[in-house]
């Protein structure tokens, strides 16, 4: 029983890295209805960025200005050459265009960087918890704990930034009808680049903690697919549901892997997710959280 | 001047539904056929061209691969181009009719070895029906949810039950000799020549059902499946007929791969990245258009090495020594751009830059 | 303005539509209605704006399903239909917000109009020569005669999605009609169009019904040309039936000019 719980928590806590990758997704999807597909190479360039600097002698928090100041440079670009000349396309190409772009940034980050594994070290060792340990025996480890925790108050900062600030108000009047939001002085442009750059945050703190844990590293990138199985379940356009998707995801993954693997020779991680969600998908298609889509003939 | 239509009318519509009606355009393949089935294999069985001209490498490192991942190319055309259903998982199905192929020749006793490629291709039509089925229910992205659920469990089920790969010990197989009919086709030239054989073949076949009343119904579904099914288009039947003869297209592609092309396969060889290079080829080349896969596959087999002979080239004339990963990442940047361009300036890819061309060139030499 | 004596060929009923209600969700759209359609007719929808008109065309062929009512097609009563097999049984109808494919040409959308008429299997069409060939040709001969009748030789090769709106109307019309069906429902055909469109549209129609004996049913705003068309006119306001007669009769009705008039009842 005590096994299974540290799994569960495991699995959870693993959960908690998908929903951050999902949350960067959600931002851009629900503010210009682009499924970012260049979010898991964004992860992969901000970390590498920030580590890159640190290998150049930079201290910590240095780097990871600097890493944030590329990202909001690779958003001002995106928006100019990527979406406001495919304003009017249908979602699809802008879908393709995000891959494009994948290949793009894959292709700066390393020859910028070079493409070797980095390691990142932030300071929180990925050991269990010597108390919890003592007590009752379960395997749950730091790391995993300080980044959920971080995760938790970067949704926080997030939902406080959507609620209470004028910013974000427009963000979420961006979200709700591009139109109405040109009606009242919005200006679309300016509002893309900020959910840009927002996102390409929520990349280098996803980044960081990723990177801290595996590695920094190329794979990184097919982080984006990860994401797709949250956000089938919760929804493409919702907050809540990247956060509930990713611990379900986390969870059902690391569970499915200990007790079904061992039935049929292991490694159904890489594909669970996505059975899972497609058998989500044919009860629920629009996801736990998302808008039903009704069309109107 | 050249290119003029007049003086051609049709007078009956069997005249008008030909394949390519206007007269010049039917020299023009002709010529284009009896280069590629003739011309190149006397050239290089020519002693005199075969000593200045590396044959093998073209055969075997260009037109192979080029013909082969255009095959595949079509069949993702058709799913994705043709009837609008979004797949990532078009390795996953040449990994199936690779090792079904495979399979066929190993351990059926004078299996025929063209219809091992076809059962082949029919095991990987089979497998595109049952990831097709949520198709029925899903749409647009969420669809691309199931074909990567097919794209990573087709490549662990073919890494994990080691019949597939007759219990070698690295999952790799090596393909077996192709004989036809008892003729041997060992050689480049001869590989060449067969594949050619097969995609034309192919390719033929595709053209056929897509101005046929199979392919107005994809493109009706891919338009506006509810009018299509006001119009009485059998929505079902058709996707699950368009992720049939795809994932048919595919198959023989990858048994083709293995047999023709690289001789020895593996699972990790079908992964996803080749699935996005097979999607590039159809968004570059021209979604919904045959001759696109053609094109969009040529684009990116050269791609690569116009790029490493630009980087010798640069190297031997100023004599660098350029780092070693900065040809692929530059081809990476190149890939990520020109896709973006090519979906900003021309979203219907290099097959409308054709027939734009094919326009102008019929007004030459007036402007307009 | 067409009499039924005048007509003589107005046949038994051929549509029946009875006891009809819709709701989605808490939106109430049809209450109850039922009235019929006679064969060889012309028969007008006509109401306010959010009367119900284009929900009752969309539960005849079978898009939306009624929560309760039936709809008896050549005497077949039948709840829930597919789309797909009411245009089997030879229902065509056209769209408010034109539903062409927009990737395809005008002779391609005929031509899918036509497809439920085809036999031969894919394997056959992937082969073309022989059956599918000569079924190819055969259905071709009739989509160029629904383009001769509607007068658009001139673009049969253009992308629909490059026409103007009236000349897309006009194509939708033509993919109904290569379908040769024996009952068509027009939801709007006239929208958007200016006085020399609908004279021709309107010739169109009253051409399909004179010369193919088609049975029209026709959601139409202008007065007018209802007036000129439809041999009977139904009348929705608020999801129910409010008037069911000849168009002089109708005109007459004290309920339908509240309903017009927006008087609160």
């Amino acid at each position: 029983m005590q096994f299974f719980f540290e799994v569960l928590i495991g699995g959870l806590l693993a959960g908690v890295m998908y929903s951050l990758v999902a949350l960067g997704f959600v931002l851009i999807y629900k503010a210009s209805g682009v499924f970012n597909f260049a979010q898991g190479a964004m992860v992969f360039f901000a970390a590498l960025t920030t580590v890159g600097f640190m290998s150049m002698g930079a201290p910590f928090w240095l780097a990871v200005g600097l890493a944030l100041a590329a990202m909001a440079a690779l958003a001002v670009f995106t928006e100019r050459v990527v979406l406001r000349p495919l304003v009017n396309q249908p979602q699809i190409t802008l879908f393709m265009a995000t891959i494009g772009l994948t290949y793009f940034i894959e292709g700066i980050a390393q020859l910028a960087w070079g493409a070797q594994v980095h390691a990142l070290d932030l300071g929180v060792a990925d050991e269990p918890i010597g108390w919890l340990m003592d007590h009752t025996g379960m395997n749950i480890s730091k790391f995993d704990l300080v980044a959920s925790g971080i995760a938790a108050t970067l949704v926080a900062v997030l939902a406080l930034f959507f609620n209470k600030t004028r910013t974000g108000r427009a963000l979420r009047a961006v979200a709700d009808d591009h139109q109405a939001a040109l009606a009242v002085g919005i200006s679309l442009q300016r509002i893309w680049v900020i959910v840009w750059m927002t996102a390409g945050f929520v990349a280098l703190v996803t980044g960081l903690l990723w990177g801290a844990r595996n590695g920094v590293q190329f794979a990184l990138t097919f982080l984006a697919l990860k994401a797709l199985p949250v956000l089938v379940l919760g929804g493409f356009d919702s907050i809540a549901g990247a956060i509930v998707g990713g611990l379900i995801i986390g969870a059902s993954e690391k569970l499915a892997e200990v007790y079904i693997g061992p039935l049929v020779g292991g490694g159904i991680e890489s594909w669970f997710p996505y059975v899972l969600a497609l058998g989500f998908l044919l009860v629920r298609p629009e996801g736990l959280f998302g808008e039903r889509r009704i069309d109107r003939v | 001047m050249l290119y003029r239509e007049t003086g051609q009318f049709k007078t009956a519509y069997a005249a008008d539904q030909q394949l390519f009606p206007i007269r010049q355009d039917r020299i023009g393949i002709a010529v284009f056929l009896v280069v590629a089935f003739l011309g190149v294999p006397l050239a290089a069985l020519t002693p005199g061209l075969a000593g200045a001209i590396d044959f093998n490498y073209w055969f075997n490192g260009v037109l192979i691969p080029f013909l082969i991942f255009s095959l595949a190319a079509l069949g993702l055309n058709i799913l994705t181009g043709y009837a609008g259903q979004l797949s990532l998982g078009t390795a996953a199905f040449m990994a199936v009719g690779a090792f079904a192929a495979y399979n066929f020749e190993l351990r059926v006793p004078g299996m025929p070895m063209l219809l091992s490629f076809v059962l082949a291709g029919a095991a990987a039509a089979v497998i595109g029906i049952v990831f097709g089925l949520p198709s029925l229910r899903i749409k647009g992205f969420y669809l691309a949810v199931a074909t990567l659920a097919a794209q990573f469990f087709v490549v662990w089920a073919l890494t994990k039950f080691a019949w597939f790969s007759n219990y070698s010990s690295s999952g790799v197989i090596t393909a077996q000799k192709m004989v036809v009919f008892g003729y041997a086709f060992d050689t480049p030239v001869k590989r060449y020549l067969l594949v050619l054989g097969i995609v034309c073949l192919m390719a033929l076949a595709a053209k056929n059902m897509v101005r046929s009343a199979v392919g107005r119904a994809w493109m009706a579904v891919r338009d506006m499946d509810v009018a299509a099914e006001v119009v009485g288009v059998p929505i079902m039947k058709t996707k699950l007929l368009a992720f049939a003869i795809s994932s048919f297209y595919c198959g023989v592609a990858g048994a083709l791969y293995a047999f023709a092309y690289l001789g020895t396969v593996e699972p990790a060889g079908f992964e996803l990245d080749l699935s996005f290079r097979i999607l590039f080829m159809i968004i570059i080349g021209g979604v919904g258009s045959i001759l696109g896969s053609f094109l969009g596959a040529a684009f990116i087999v050269l791609l690569p090495i116009f790029m490493d002979l630009s980087a010798t080239s640069i190297e031997r004339s100023f004599g660098l020594a350029l780092p070693s990963g900065l040809v692929s990442n530059l081809t990476l940047i190149l890939f990520g751009a020109l896709i973006v361009f090519f979906l900003v300036v021309e979203p219907l890819g290099l097959a409308r830059l054709w027939q734009i061309g094919k326009e102008k060139l019929r007004l030459w030499p007036f402007p307009h | 303005m067409s009499e039924i004596s005048e007509r003589g060929k107005i046949g038994a009923p051929l549509l029946q539509v009875e006891d009809i209600s819709l709701a989605f969700g808490g939106v109430v759209a049809l209450q109850g209605v039922s009235f019929d359609v006679r064969e060889h007719e012309v028969r007008a929808i006509i109401g306010p704006n959010g009367a119900g008109k284009s929900s009752m065309l969309n539960v005849i062929n079978g898009v939306y399903h009624p929560q309760r009512g039936t709809v008896a097609f050549k005497g077949r009563r039948r709840r829930r239909v597919d789309p797909h097999e009411a245009a089997r049984q030879g229902i065509a109808r056209t769209f408010q917000n034109i539903a062409l494919f927009r990737g395809m040409s005008v002779l391609d959308n005929l031509m899918t109009g036509r497809n439920l008429k085809m036999r031969c299997n894919v394997l056959q069409q992937a082969l073309y020569l022989g059956p599918a060939r000569r079924e190819e040709l055969e259905h071709r001969e009739k989509v160029e005669a629904v383009i001769d009748f509607l007068e658009i030789q001139h673009i049969r090769k253009t992308p629909v999605g490059r026409l103007p709106y009236g000349l897309q109307k006009r194509v939708e019309l033509g993919r109904a009609l290569a379908a040769e069906p024996e009952l068509l429902l027009l939801d709007e055909p006239m929208a958007g169009m200016n006085l020399e469109e609908k004279q021709d549209m309107s010739r169109f129609i009253l051409d399909v019904n004179d010369q193919m004996g088609t049975t029209i049913v026709l959601i139409e705003h202008d007065m007018s040309v209802v007036m000129d068309l439809s041999d009977r006119v139904v009348v929705l306001d608020y999801g129910r039936k409010i008037a069911d007669g000849t168009p002089d009769e109708v005109r007459g009705n004290k309920a339908v000019i509240d309903a017009y008039l927006g008087v609160a009842h």
